[in-house]
């Protein structure tokens, strides 16, 4: 008898001729939640306005060209000179600010994603050997991990940015070294459970090689947590970036984030034109608030422990 | 015990020297202070000149050898822009930043425990799901946004309170009305001016903490519903108020305090945001425009004095909870 059988006994009957594999089992009980359900079409709304940002948007906003100075600082709404609506305004530069936006997107989401991917590899390994090796090795990577947290992250990023300066890399970088250690706390907690099995002992006995044992056997094996935690450092990598370039020492001004977006409209603000800053905030929350909806009924399903 | 806190002193010492050599290497190693500093117009003696005057013709160790010295005996450079000591300009901000913070951290526990407090008695009540919807959305709002649009909101729309800056201050500590007011520390909180600059910059700081008392709070409250002494006491016969205020609230107030206490540091690190946002003349506000125009010598010891901080809190908290649970202890020693 399974979970999702149990729980809801009635409703479930008619289902009863589908193969219940353990996919459709985390699908149907991830549904449950219809917030969680909401915040995952809307990130994939997001996500793929992103993706397409190039087709979609009425103008790119990097192509001079297309800008018309005349048009600038217009209110949401205005008909623009070259005929088309600006539906939530213009920045100082005439720049459309919903094409802004999602080519903005683009941008954030790509290094909030981007920076979360490496530092979960790096994270994952460094976790994974903690756990397996023990010892010594164990003692480094894991004082290391606690350095690292007792200073909060908007520090450590600010100390990398100091030294590196600017630029995309820079602040993928920065967002790599401040969440690798969160990712490395998670796996190397899981992996200890399970290096005591039998299935580990089996592989060791097989005498298969290190790497090996590692990410095909004990790898697998811990991926729930840190689906759990990658899900949420996206977020959290989305909303340090936006920060940092709008301290200005993230992304430069010729590919502007979100975070960046917001910054420009600051001035502007001050004599009331508030729309430049406003919507590329929204949209930053919109994103931030799905993620982290997700990332709430994915910790729920994937907790064996909240499980009856 | 006296061998445990040698042991973590001698810890302490070893993680800011360490930090002492990345942060000043990070700094240093990286771009050429030269070209920033001298004009480019100034010709190959002036250049030389000025490169000696700075210290930056010597190898990389001498330099941090030069710099530790100094360090020590408190003299963490001279900012190459405002050409005062580094540590003087920090030191002169940082009452701006520590108002901030405790001012954030006294609304936090102003505003998050009767909040958390309600949550957790009627956790099923609409107006408690409302907070609770709303202590997540304090958790995902950009700070900083949050901060322009409380500037639009209550600064250029309604005009109530100050957009940006601190206001009038007021010396204390100096001699009040003796001195001119540049001689002693100058406190924002005194002032009915600088109040009211204060009030928008601290409520943007405190919102991340307020959701997180909130929550705390909440949870606390839930599980010491539950406790037998708070049964007992409820079929002793005590009035509901007298249950909640006496034996529940003071009961969940304890770890609420720590973690806000233990919020502090990180209150005052991501103060930079807030200052940055509403002009904020902290130390926050110096270290971003620092960055910008590579002011070495502040960078290095804004970094410093922040990471002295932090190792100073990590060390208290440790050496707290090792006092209160012996755990602690006995593993240390096995070691």
């Amino acid at each position: 008898m399974s979970q999702a059988v149990m729980k809801g006994a009635a409703p479930a009957a008619p289902r009863k001729d589908k193969v219940e594999t353990p996919f459709r089992r985390f699908v149907s009980e991830f549904a449950e939640s219809k917030i969680a359900l909401g915040g995952l079409i809307v990130f994939t709304i997001i996500a793929l306005v992103a993706i397409f940002a190039s087709v979609i948007a009425p103008q790119n906003p990097y192509d001079l060209a297309q800008l018309d100075i005349m048009d600038g600082r217009m209110e949401p709404g205005t008909v623009g000179g070259a005929g088309f609506t600006y539906w939530l305004g213009t920045d100082d530069q005439g720049r459309d600010m919903m094409s802004g936006i999602m080519y903005g997107l683009r941008i954030s989401l790509t290094v909030g994603a981007g920076s979360a991917l490496i530092a979960c590899m790096v994270g994952a390994s460094l976790g994974l050997l903690a756990a397996y090796a023990g010892g010594r090795t164990d003692t480094v990577i894991m004082r290391l991990v606690d350095l690292q947290l007792s200073f909060p992250s908007i520090l450590v990023a600010l100390m990398i940015l100091a030294f590196l300066g600017k630029g995309v890399m820079n602040v993928v970088i920065a967002l790599v070294i401040v969440e690798w250690a969160y990712y490395a706390r998670t796996v190397r907690g899981t992996a200890l459970v399970e290096r005591r099995r039998e299935y580990i002992e089996a592989a060791q006995c097989l005498a298969l090689p290190t790497h090996r044992i590692l990410f095909r056997h004990l790898l697998p094996n811990c991926l729930p947590p840190l689906i759990v935690v990658a899900t949420m450092q996206v977020a959290r990598a989305i909303a340090l970036e936006a920060t940092l370039s709008f301290l200005g020492l993230g992304v430069p001004i010729t590919e502007p984030s979100l975070g960046l977006l917001i910054a420009n409209g600051y001035e502007y603000m001050l004599s009331g034109k508030y729309w430049i800053s406003f919507y590329p905030g929204i949209a930053l929350l919109v994103t931030i608030v799905s993620i982290n909806l997700v990332g709430d009924q994915l910790r729920d399903v994937l907790n064996p422990r909240l499980k009856k | 015990m006296a061998v445990y806190l040698v042991r973590r002193l001698m810890q302490a010492l070893l993680v800011v020297l360490a930090m002492s050599i990345i942060v000043f290497v990070g700094v240093y190693a990286i771009g050429d202070p030269v070209e920033i500093l001298i004009s480019p117009d100034a010709d190959q003696l002036e250049r030389e000149r000025a490169i000696r005057a700075l210290g930056l013709d010597l190898p990389l160790w001498q330099q941090y050898l030069v710099f530790l010295t100094n360090a020590l005996q408190g003299d963490l450079g001279r900012s190459f822009v405002f050409n005062e000591p580094a540590l003087k300009l920090i030191l002169q901000r940082m009452p701006a930043t520590l108002e901030l913070a405790f001012g954030a951290m006294f609304l936090s526990i102003l505003i998050g425990l009767p909040l958390g407090l309600y949550a957790g008695l009627r956790p099923n009540s609409a107006a408690s799901k409302t907070i609770m919807a709303g202590s997540i959305l304090g958790f995902s709002l950009p700070t900083f946004w949050v901060g322009l649009m409380l500037i639009m909101v209550f600064a250029v729309q309604l005009g109530w309170l100050p957009s940006t800056g601190r206001g009038e201050t007021c010396s204390v500590l100096g001699f009040i009305g003796l001195q001119p007011c540049s001689a002693g520390l100058q406190w924002s909180w005194l002032t009915g001016d600088g109040l009211a600059h204060m009030v928008m910059p601290a409520i943007n700081l405190a919102l991340f903490k307020i959701s997180l008392v909130i929550r705390l709070t909440r949870a606390g409250v839930r599980e010491t519903m539950l406790m037998d002494y708070v049964k007992f006491a409820r079929a002793k016969g005590l009035s509901a108020s007298r249950v909640t205020f006496v034996h529940v609230f003071k009961n969940i107030l304890i770890p609420v305090v720590t973690v806000v206490g233990l919020e502090l540091g990180s209150t005052i690190a991501f103060s930079v945001v807030t200052e940055s946002v509403f002009a904020w003349p902290g130390m926050g506000k110096l270290i971003i425009d620092s960055i910008n125009v590579l002011d070495r010598p502040v960078i290095v010891a804004y970094l410093m004095i922040i990471v002295m901080m932090f190792i100073t809190i990590n060390l208290v908290v440790d050496l707290t909870y090792s006092l209160l649970d012996p755990r602690v202890r006995l593993e240390n020693k096995g070691t």
